[in-house]
């Protein structure tokens, strides 16, 4: 009898996306892929009952995730998937609320609500693709652009400084925050694991390539080229004051989980209280 | 001491605190907003009573993100609502169209004040009504109630949610400040007495389920998180499966349908008082706080021997413009009172013959419409 080889024809995550969906709307080389997937090996070793989890999303390529996956999925106005997210969360306090969404989109035009639900430590994992710039409109400059970078709106070069998320996020309260590239898809991968374990507002920058709207204007080139740009650039250094996490345009890229703290969430600081001025078993 | 959720028994309360109660009655768990005049006793209420009975208050940072929180809350299966006024309403708009695309149940209450812009904080106006029917972008159908009392800040709110929940939409309490600040009395039925309608559940079970699929009724059944239906929203033109399409045949068979879904149940949510219309020759047409005012006017006028008659809307949107067509067959005068310049007139206007039979009186907010500045007009000739 000869040895038989099982010939697997499903991926272990299939699972977990909608493939009636497929083929995506992504660039050739553009790095939401493999931040997707690395969510998704995470919450396969996790081993999360798939219900438990919804993912909201803004509007932007990385917002298109929401319609990829098999969760409970919500695709919602620009900006708005962090507010969005919460009141979801406060209904349904045991799920895994999940936004996935760009730098635009959660910095730009939704930045008050980044902030604010990082204030009130909201129990949410914000997964922020950051590409440097807005691709689903053709590349456009946004609140990360590095200086000097060329974007169809900033012809001669981009003369406003950009926000480093990472400690934008860790100032106002964020309990965890790191910050990686799609080259470290295993730090990237443990990083989504501990936040979703997190209770609280955690947050993960994911730098991203966009060959098309970043990569062609700045002579930075295709996906690959870009991958090979983060494995000499990039510095690991956990740890670190994320003031002093270093995103540069041609140089440096400091990665790393920067902050892991325990705070009482916004819904554990809520029952806390009520429970104490009103007894426990409020409201029941 | 902890309070239940429906506080039946009778009250002297004011209009905002009377709505938040209506809101409690019918079932609403969370509340999202931002402080703003003259609204902000309906989120001082509800931090108060939320607790008590389980629910969640939260105050957002603005309206934009208290609108997408109730959507998110109600996409989680509770019952959600937010309150403003014009400037907050304003910010309200886009999310108030990702309700209707997406479908989701949600209660908006507007405490009109004068307008535009920060305006008159304090004081009265009626000048959202058309950006409460065509404020978001895009052609849609929206339901509005206009309370004009406090029994009434208290009974609508309840009928906004059972209308979201039927028909899985945004509906907005189209109050004003006079009313929301009114202090009288409020009868609160016992709970057992009050109508509650929830959204219905999925009748297919996951896998078979289409989450846009709709029956006659145009209403799909709602799938909540966390059920296992795998639901995908988008505010994207999208299928039965929730998926974005993007083509026209797509958008006019998706938009064609929300429209419908409203339009078909029109006679059903279409409700107005009507006061001495059988004989009258000259009808005032009001709502909120106006049409109490417009009542007396017609009183009054009747004493005089004027064959004057009232109908108040209790919807504004969607238009009650067959009982405007059939009263126009019989009246020769209609009067429209309203704290703007001629928003329902000019709806009146499109359901009437000629324009010179409709007559308005109008403020621009700030101050009441009084009922003598009605009578005035109802004891001038007719124009006929």
């Amino acid at each position: 009898m000869s040895a038989v080889t099982e010939v697997k024809t499903r991926h272990p995550l299939d699972r977990y996306i909608r493939e009636e969906r497929f083929p995506h709307i992504w660039c050739p080389g553009c790095g939401l892929g493999i931040a997707m997937s690395s969510f998704l090996y995470a919450v396969d070793e996790l081993d999360l009952d798939p219900k438990e989890i919804a993912v909201v999303s803004g509007i932007g390529c990385s917002g298109r995730v929401a319609g990829y996956v098999r969760f409970d999925s919500y695709h919602t106005t620009h900006g708005r998937a962090i507010p969005f997210a919460t009141g979801l969360k406060l209904a349904k306090p045991h799920m895994k609320v999940v936004v996935f969404s760009g730098d635009g989109d959660l910095a730009s035009i939704g930045g008050n609500h980044l902030i604010h639900a990082a204030r009130r430590n909201v129990d949410l994992t914000i997964i922020c693709i950051n590409n440097f710039n807005y691709g689903m409109t053709g590349g456009q400059f946004g609140p990360t652009t590095p200086l000097g970078a060329k974007t169809t709106t900033t012809p001669y070069g981009n003369f406003e400084h950009p926000f480093n998320l990472v400690y934008l996020a860790a100032s106002a309260g964020a309990v965890y925050v790191a910050r990686w590239t799609v080259l470290h898809t295993y730090h990237l991968r443990q990083s989504i694991k501990e936040a979703l374990l997190k209770d609280g507002f955690s947050f993960i920058e994911v730098i991203s390539p966009c060959p098309i709207g970043f990569g062609r204007p700045n002579k930075i080139g295709e996906g690959l080229e870009e991958m090979k740009f983060y494995r000499e650039n990039s510095v690991i250094r956990n740890g670190i004051d994320p003031k002093d996490a270093e995103l540069s345009f041609r140089g440096k890229i400091v990665v790393g989980k920067f902050v892991d703290i325990e705070k009482p969430s916004y819904l554990k600081t809520l029952r806390d209280f009520y429970d104490r001025i009103l007894g426990e078993n409020h409201g029941s | 001491m902890k309070r239940p959720a429906v506080l039946t028994g009778e009250y002297f309360i004011l209009g905002d605190y009377a709505c938040a109660e209506g809101a409690l009655a019918a079932g609403c768990r969370f509340f999202a907003g931002y402080p703003i005049t003259p609204a902000t006793e309906i989120a001082e209420r509800m931090s108060y009573r939320m607790p008590e009975v389980g629910g969640i208050y939260i105050q957002m940072e603005d309206e934009l993100a208290s609108m997408a929180a109730i959507i998110g809350a109600s996409c989680g299966g509770v019952k959600a609502m937010t309150a403003t006024s014009g400037p907050g309403f304003s910010l309200m708009l886009e999310n108030i169209g990702l309700a209707v695309m997406m479908e989701v149940p949600c209660v908006v209450v507007n405490v009109q004040r004068g307008a535009p812009s920060t305006g008159l904080p304090t004081l009265v106006g009626q000048g959202d009504v058309m950006q409460a029917r065509w404020g978001s972008h895009g052609d849609y159908e929206i339901v509005a109630y206009a309370p004009s009392s406090v029994q009434e800040m208290f009974d609508l709110t309840v009928k906004a949610f059972n209308t979201a929940e039927r028909y899985r939409i945004p509906v907005i309490l189209l109050a004003d400040e006079a009313v929301g600040h009114l202090t009288e009395k409020l009868v609160i039925p016992p709970e057992e007495e009050l109508t509650i309608i929830n959204r219905m559940p999925p009748q297919d079970p996951p896998g078979e389920y289409l989450p846009y699929r709709a029956d006659d009724s145009l209403v799909p059944p709602m799938a909540n998180a966390g059920e296992g239906y795998f639901v995908h929203m988008t505010g994207l033109t999208h299928d039965e499966r929730g998926y974005p399409i993007i083509t026209g045949e797509a958008h006019e068979k998706l938009i064609r349908r929300l429209i419908q879904k409203i339009r078909s149940h029109a006679d059903e949510i279409i409700e107005y008082e009507e006061v001495e219309l059988d004989d009258a020759d000259i009808v005032v047409i009001a709502y909120g706080i106006t049409a109490r005012a417009a009542l007396r006017a017609v009183r009054d006028a009747r004493a005089q021997g004027i064959k004057a008659g009232l109908l108040r809307l209790i919807t504004v949107w969607p238009f009650p413009e067959k009982k405007i067509q059939d009263l126009a067959q019989r009246v020769d005068t209609f009067v429209v009172a309203e704290i703007n310049q001629g928003q329902i007139r000019r709806e009146v206007e499109r359901f009437v013959d000629r324009p010179d039979r409709v007559i308005g009186v109008n403020k621009l907010g700030g101050d009441l419409i009084t009922p003598n500045e009605i009578l005035e007009v109802l004891c001038q000739p007719s124009p006929k």
